[in-house]
Order: C-alpha cells, then sequence, then structure tokens
C-alpha cells in the first residue's frame, strides 16, 4: 500500500494527456534540436545547393520556369525531409535516451504525435526558407499563389512527416540505419509527392481552382489514412 | 520437454524435403497449361503470337496481389495473436511474390514493345506493380537487417500492413495522370469478351498460377520453419 507522500507526490505529477504529452515530447525535440541546430542547417543549405543543382541541370532558357519549379521544389522537400527524420530518432538511440522516454506514463501514441510534430515544424522551416528560394531564383509570379502554396506544403508535410517519423524509429534499431530510412520512406512519398507537384504545377500555369483542388483532396486523404495508420503502428516499432 | 510460453509456440525442427509433391504437381500442372496456351489456343487476330505472353502476364500479376494481400492479412494477425508462425507465412509469401511481381514486370514490357510499341509507360497498374515489387523488396531488405526476431517479426509486419494501404493511393495518384492499360476483361459485367477457348486457357493459367504459388508459398514456409529452428538452436 503506498502511504501519504507516494499519493501526494502521484496527485502533483498527474500524468499529461495525450495532446500535452505529445506538445511536451515536441518541444523536448525542438529543444534538442535548437541547441546546435546542426541537422537544420544541413537541411537548409542542403535545399540552397540542390536549388542550383537543378537549375544547371535543366535549363530554364530551354523549358519555362513554371514547369520546371514544381520538380524542383517538391525533389527538395522530399529529400531535405529525409534528412530531419533521421536526426529524429538517431539523437535518442544514440545514448540509449529513448529508455527514459518510453518509461515516462504516456501513451506511446504521444511520443509518436511529439516526435511527429516536431518532425513537421523542421520541414515547414526548411520549407519557408527553400519555397521563396525557389520562386525568386525561379523569377516565379507571387501574386495569389502564397496562400494555396503554403497550405499545400503543409498537408505534403504532415503526410511526409507522418510515415517518416514511423520509419525513422523502424530504421533505428536495423543494421542499417540510415541506409534503410530512404528505400522503406521513398515508395511512401509518391502519393504525397505526385499530387503536390501536379497542384503546384496548375497553381502557377493560373488554372481554374477546382482543378487544384482534386489533388489538394488526394493529399488530404492520404493525411487522414497515413496519420492514423502510423499512431496505430508505432508502438510496435519500440521495443516491448 | 513440457510446452510452456514462447516454446510452445516456436515452430519445431523438422527434416523434410523442401520442394515435396505439390511443388512438382503444380510446377507440371502450369507447364500443361503453357502447353495447351502456345500450341492448342487460337492466335489472336490484330496481335499474333505476342498475345501468348498474356496466359503468363496476367496470372502473374493475380498471384503477385494475392501474395501481399496474404503479407497483409498475416502481418495484422500477427500484430494481434504474436505466433511467430504467422511471421513466417508473411515473409515467405512477400518472397514468392517478389518473384512473381518480377515475372510480372519483365513479361509485361515484352509485351508492350510490339503491342504498345513501347516497353514501359507510367500508366497507373504498371507504376503500382512496380511500386509493389519495391516496396516488398524494401521489406525483404529491413527483414535481413534486424536480429532479434521478435523485433523483425514486428517491424516487418508494421512494413507490410501499411504497404497494403499505399498500393492504392499509389494507384489513384498515377491514375488521375493518365492511363494506358486495358481494363479489366474477365470480371466485367456482362459476357466477358474473350472467345471461349482463350477464356478457358487463361482461367486453367489462373488456376495452375494459383497452386504454384501455394505450393511455393509451402516449400517457403517449411525452409522458414528450418531456418529458425536454426537460428534458435544457435540462441540457446
Amino acid at each position: 500500500m503506498p502511504d501519504g507522500p507516494v499519493i501526494e507526490l502521484t496527485r502533483m505529477h498527474r500524468p499529461p494527456g495525450l495532446a500535452r504529452a505529445a506538445l511536451i515530447v515536441a518541444r523536448k525535440d525542438l529543444a534538442v534540436e535548437w541547441r546546435t541546430r546542426s541537422a537544420l542547417f544541413s537541411a537548409l543549405v542542403f535545399s540552397i545547393l540542390s536549388i542550383t543543382i537543378f537549375f544547371f541541370a535543366w535549363d530554364p532558357t530551354a523549358v519555362p520556369a513554371a514547369d520546371l519549379a514544381p520538380g524542383v521544389l517538391w525533389t527538395i522537400f522530399t529529400f531535405s525531409g529525409l534528412l530531419g527524420l533521421h536526426r529524429s530518432f538517431g539523437a535518442e538511440h544514440a545514448e540509449r535516451a529513448i529508455d527514459a522516454l518510453l518509461s515516462a506514463p504516456v501513451d506511446r501514441e504521444a511520443i509518436y504525435l511529439g516526435k511527429a510534430l516536431a518532425n513537421l515544424a523542421f520541414v515547414l522551416v526548411v520549407q519557408a526558407v527553400a519555397v521563396p528560394a525557389v520562386i525568386l531564383l525561379y523569377n516565379l509570379p507571387v501574386s495569389g499563389i502564397v496562400l494555396p502554396l503554403a497550405g499545400i506544403t503543409v498537408l505534403a508535410a504532415i503526410g511526409l512527416v507522418s510515415v517518416g517519423t514511423l520509419f525513422g524509429s523502424m530504421a533505428v534499431n536495423t543494421r542499417l540505419a540510415e541506409l534503410l530510412l530512404p528505400m522503406l520512406a521513398l515508395p511512401f512519398f509518391v502519393p504525397v509527392v505526385v499530387p503536390a507537384a501536379q497542384a503546384t504545377a496548375r497553381l502557377l500555369n493560373g488554372r481554374p481552382p477546382s482543378e487544384i483542388f482534386a489533388w489538394i483532396k488526394l493529399l488530404l486523404a492520404f493525411d487522414l489514412v497515413f496519420v492514423t495508420a502510423c499512431a496505430i503502428a508505432f508502438p510496435y516499432t519500440l521495443e516491448d | 520437454m513440457p510446452p510452456s510460453g514462447n516454446a510452445a509456440r516456436a515452430p519445431s525442427r523438422v527434416h523434410r524435403p523442401v520442394l515435396d509433391w505439390t511443388f512438382w504437381a503444380a510446377a507440371a500442372l502450369t507447364c500443361a497449361t503453357f502447353v495447351r496456351a502456345v500450341a492448342f489456343t487460337p492466335v489472336e487476330a490484330t496481335q499474333g503470337p505476342a498475345q501468348k505472353i498474356f496466359y503468363v502476364h496476367l496470372p502473374a500479376a493475380w498471384v503477385a496481389f494475392l501474395a501481399f494481400f496474404i503479407v497483409a492479412l498475416t502481418s495484422a494477425i500477427y500484430l494481434w495473436l504474436r505466433d511467430e508462425r504467422l511471421d513466417l507465412v508473411a515473409a515467405s509469401s512477400a518472397e514468392v511474390g517478389v518473384v512473381f511481381t518480377t515475372v510480372v514486370l519483365v513479361t509485361g514490357p515484352l509485351w508492350g514493345r510490339p503491342v504498345w510499341g513501347t516497353w514501359w509507360t507510367w500508366d497507373a497498374r504498371l507504376t503500382s506493380t512496380l511500386f509493389l515489387w519495391l516496396i516488398y523488396l524494401g521489406y525483404l531488405v529491413l527483414r535481413g537487417a534486424v536480429d532479434d526476431r521478435a523485433m523483425r517479426a514486428r517491424f516487418s509486419a508494421v512494413l507490410g500492413i501499411l504497404g497494403a494501404l499505399l498500393i492504392p493511393f499509389i494507384h489513384l495518384s498515377v491514375y488521375l495522370f493518365r492511363t494506358l492499360h486495358p481494363m479489366p476483361i474477365v470480371g466485367k459485367p456482362g459476357r466477358p469478351n474473350l472467345p471461349s477457348e482463350m477464356l478457358t486457357t487463361l482461367l486453367l493459367a489462373l488456376a495452375s498460377f494459383t497452386l504454384l504459388y501455394a505450393a511455393m508459398l509451402r516449400a517457403r514456409y517449411r525452409l522458414a520453419v528450418q531456418r529458425a529452428a536454426l537460428e534458435q538452436e544457435g540462441a540457446d
């Protein structure tokens, strides 16, 4: 039987609910990343470098910039996203910090949601630099595309991190570690990148909103299905 | 030894030949179907002899998707019951499925070149079959990269289920692009437009390929059981 002081303690430190626990995990991850900012900087530099490489790989004087930009944007999105995803569980695994996280009195779904939220913030910060850089360097028209493009980016980022966080957790426990993550995750990025690139291309070419919305519905459906499925599957990727 | 806990669930070591009569019977039936397809089924009027590859391509595609359905199903039941045998069935089915998917991906371009005039096109069915192949190659690599058996089983079960969820999304996203592949010609409402002799050959090919899949799955499962027993011996 627990005696007085113990009851007092549990009353004071009641385990947080799912949303609060997820926010705490996300804050921890972002604080750890913010201290060094090493992954963030490497992803940002990678994005800018990729834009310049793509610029010289496909001659923008031969192909209109508006036709090139979606491909460039979403290729960079995919690969810079992978850079951040590997960091998410690599740090936990290195010093067995994951054990402390797992012994916390919170649902494992909350750990997944927290990790995914931190990864989402990471991807969105990188995109907040990469998207304007593509617009600027490819001389794209800015009027009327900023808000819809931001919306597409957020939806695509949710899809990318939902699957990526789950596979990051799996890959870090394998012998191949970072080599396995792209192999597992890239097929799952196809239904994210295809609608995102198509919607962006239609946006840049001034197509009617109904055409763009058809692709956005597909992104929404992917996000719904895979956020749910991955949150359910995540506890199975952790040690019992 | 009294069966207790995990020991009761662990597959026992058996020394039986991996390829038994079921495999040879299925292989013989498949060969007989090919003889019928080549020698005793009429040549298609517009495509000529090239159409004969249809009797390999379509049944192989059916088995490929069946195999990966079995992977997803046994994976889901594994996460529920945690019986190692289910994991071994899923692993065996994935490996056999990769073989049949490879057959689809090889016979498709061989047929597409003379008939469509191109080896490959980014059509919804072609793309989803290619990704089916890539996901399950990843599945096999993942299995090879995890040493702990319980963890390997859980990880591959998660991938097996998510992979099956992904295929419809890839299909839909590419379908919205454009599509060139012919629509289904058998399960269509109304009269099938295949001549009855061709239809018989096709149904025979479907049946023999399904039996071949079952026999290969059985053989591969036996191998997996023996391998698991060896691993267990090494661990003890």
